[in-house]
């Protein structure tokens, strides 16, 4: 009887229109995707996106050229130069970010002890040539005057955790 | 008329150029693209007399299948051709004489032919006759009624053909590993999938 | 009969017709590829082109530009000649075909007494294009799938040659207007029901369509046949896949659901042009057709072959004598 059930299932191609009545049963649900551009899905505070050097509130930069994040860095993306500014205080003259090796770990972000160094919610920042995405220090502090709200807002979200 | 008599020869002369292709061009894939260029010259050569039905035939069963079939094989073919070329004039003599003997049994063959009365009237006429049978219908008429034998020996003949080659060219090794379809479909899901419920670090 | 009335004006009448076959042909290719990405998008919950134009609607006309943009590439290594005669073949064959097609009772370009056969013959030249692209492509890739297909379509082949001869049978006609007017009492598509799916699949196989697109595969072969083709030539090929799909479609309609002929001969159906029930039919089947694509993963070559030569083949052959034997039996031979 088992032979004769299976031999019908397979003459009237059972697995086959069951299959069919499935997909078609599915055109007719609601959009699983969100229209990208116009639209966006909800970013984590967490989220590891475009580099930021950010700033003091008075406008004094961050990083103090500890180089700890160039040492962490897995992909060797970060190039550090530094000597002591007229004031006595250490701060960077060069900080580049080839963002062509960087693979996005947050490393550097965890090891900066002064927050300086953080990875912003940007995640949109393609550019026509290789040359653009090699960023220098007047990029990475511009980003962080342009995302300084979100990126405190993130830290502060994030902290609790930490 | 004057647009039939130019298919004629527009086809036909190709037909001719082609031919001689196959045999001249030098790569063997090109040699059998000029056969399928033949061919089609030869089936429009059936469709101004008429023939439309043997016409199609030849489409579908040569250009369409046996053709798809050399290309196949030639293009899986790795000869190299110029070799063989160089060994052509030990054969030629021979082969000479074979095109001969055949050329002149064919002028003798066609120098006794006599054609019936008003039969070159009914292989121009570029449609089927008027009395409303297309050729198909005829056709048919003829082969299954007074060829019938003949028509069945030729299946049988091909039949053989064709078990001949599937007897040498089958193997039967040992130690095979084969899909069943049919056992893998009746395989209950029971035997297949078992869902168990994992507790978390506890493992299976 | 001077020249004019003889040959001049016949002439340009022709032409006039080809023309309007052709046009709302290629506007239906085009479109077709814009309601398969739509369809599969639905299926997969995706939302599908939606950004050029209202609903996306002009998406295939941006891909046209796109394709005729870009630069034509053609491998150092390949056969030139046969490199661009290939999908030329491919796209002349998928309309050349439509000179037979009849979209209502007498609108046809030429109605001549084998249609079926003339589909059937162009249908099955169809291989040619692919296989030489894939040989003259020089290319590994294209090569094993230009010996796929051609393998694939001359097997399949086969089984839809015995389909049509169910057909004829019942329709006792080669000409493709007697064959829909030999539906006029009932479509073939429910006496010869078996013989119907047995045609669609086969039809599948034959347009390299999923779930028997092995000659493309994407997955182990890279693109197949057209690995190596670039913008234009890879547009014909492109339009050339889906205008045969249309063929099909409509040679399924033809032979199977009754042509232009209305579901029923009752008023309100058939004070619809039948042109419009022939492209409706047509458009029902083109997306079963990408129904099928969103629902069955892709055949292992072994397993089509199977499918082709130990399934279809005897039991179409089977179904063959089986009809005959009905139709002597009880005298219904037309």
């Amino acid at each position: 009887m088992a032979f004769l059930d299976r031999t019908a299932r397979s003459f009237f191609l059972a697995e086959l229109v069951s299959g069919m009545g499935l997909t078609f049963s599915y055109m007719f649900k609601p959009r699983a995707t969100i229209n990208y551009p116009h639209e966006k899905t909800p970013l984590s505070p967490r989220f590891r996106g475009e580099h930021a050097l950010r700033r003091y509130p008075n406008g004094e930069e961050r990083c103090i050229a500890c180089k700890l994040c160039e040492a962490v860095c897995p992909a060797l993306a970060i190039t550090i130069e530094a000597e002591p500014r007229e004031d006595g205080s250490r701060r960077t003259t060069r900080y580049d970010i080839d963002m062509t090796k960087c693979i996005y770990c947050g490393l550097c972000q965890e090891a900066c002890p002064v927050d300086a160094i953080v990875e912003g919610p940007n995640f949109e920042f393609t550019t026509e040539t290789r040359e653009e995405l090699f960023y220098n220090k007047e990029k990475l502090l511009a980003n962080g005057d342009r995302w300084e709200p979100l990126l405190a807002a993130n830290l502060a979200a994030d902290a609790p955790y930490r | 008329m004057i647009v039939h008599a130019l298919a004629f020869y527009l086809f036909s002369i190709v037909m001719i150029a082609s031919a001689v292709m196959v045999i001249l061009s030098r790569n063997p894939v090109h040699s059998v693209l000029f056969l399928i260029l033949c061919f089609f010259n030869a089936a429009g050569l059936f469709l101004l007399i008429g023939a439309e039905f043997v016409a199609m035939i030849l489409v579908i069963v040569y250009v369409g299948a046996v053709a798809v079939l050399f290309l196949f094989v030639v293009m899986m073919l790795d000869i190299d051709f110029a070799e063989l070329r160089g060994q052509v004039m030990n054969h030629l003599p021979v082969g000479l004489l074979v095109g001969v003997i055949l050329i002149a049994e064919l002028l003798v063959a066609f120098g006794a032919w006599s054609s019936a009365p008003g039969a070159s009237g009914i292989a121009l006429a570029p449609v089927p006759t008027a009395e409303g049978v297309s050729n198909t219908e005829a056709l048919g008429r003829i082969i299954y009624t007074d060829f019938v034998y003949l028509f069945q020996a030729a299946g049988i003949v091909l039949l053989i053909a064709m078990i001949g080659a599937i007897v040498l060219t089958l193997r039967s090794r040992v130690g095979v590993r084969r899909q069943s379809v049919a056992r893998q479909v009746s395989r209950p899901r029971e035997e297949v999938v078992a869902v168990r419920k994992v507790p978390t670090r506890g493992g299976v | 009969m001077g020249f004019w009335s003889g040959f001049a004006i016949p002439t340009v009448v022709i032409v006039l017709q080809i023309v309007a076959i052709i046009l709302p042909l290629l506007v239906a290719v085009a479109y077709l590829t814009y309601a398969e990405r739509k369809v599969l998008a639905a299926m997969q919950l995706r939302q599908g082109p939606n950004v050029v134009g209202p609903f996306g609607l002009l998406q295939p006309l941006a891909d046209g530009i796109k394709l005729l943009g870009k630069e034509t590439i053609i491998p150092s290594g390949a056969n030139r000649v046969l490199f661009v005669a290939a999908p030329m073949l491919t796209f002349l064959l998928a309309l050349v075909a439509w000179a037979v097609i009849p979209f209502q009772a007498g609108w046809v370009l030429a109605d001549i007494n084998v249609g079926i056969l003339y589909l059937f013959a162009i249908s099955s030249l169809g291989v040619y294009g692919i296989i030489i692209a894939g040989w003259a492509s020089n290319s590994k890739y294209a090569f094993l799938g230009g010996l796929r297909s051609a393998a694939q379509m001359v097997s399949y082949e086969v089984s839809i040659g015995l389909v049509i001869i169910t057909v004829l049978l019942c329709a006792g006609s080669l000409n493709l207007s007697k064959i829909v007017e030999a539906q006029r009492t009932i479509w073939f598509a429910i006496p010869l029901f078996p013989m119907f799916v047995v045609f669609f699949v086969s039809a599948l196989a034959e347009t390299n369509r999923a779930p028997f697109d092995l000659p493309e595969g994407e997955s182990e072969l890279s693109g197949g046949f057209n690995v190596e083709y670039s913008s234009m030539t890879f547009a014909l090929f492109f339009l050339g896949e889906y205008a045969n799909m249309i063929l099909m479609s409509a040679m399924t309609v033809i032979l199977f659901l009754g042509g232009w002929l209305p579901p029923l001969d009752i008023p309100p159906l058939n004070w619809i042009p039948g042109v419009v029930w022939f492209a409706l039919k047509i458009a029902m089947v083109l997306f079963v057709f990408i129904w099928v694509r969103a629902t069955v993963p892709r055949y292992r070559y072994d397993q089509l072959m199977r499918l082709g030569w130990k399934v279809f083949l005897p039991f179409s052959l089977l179904y063959v004598v089986a009809t005959a034997g009905v139709l002597v039996a009880f005298d219904w031979l037309p």
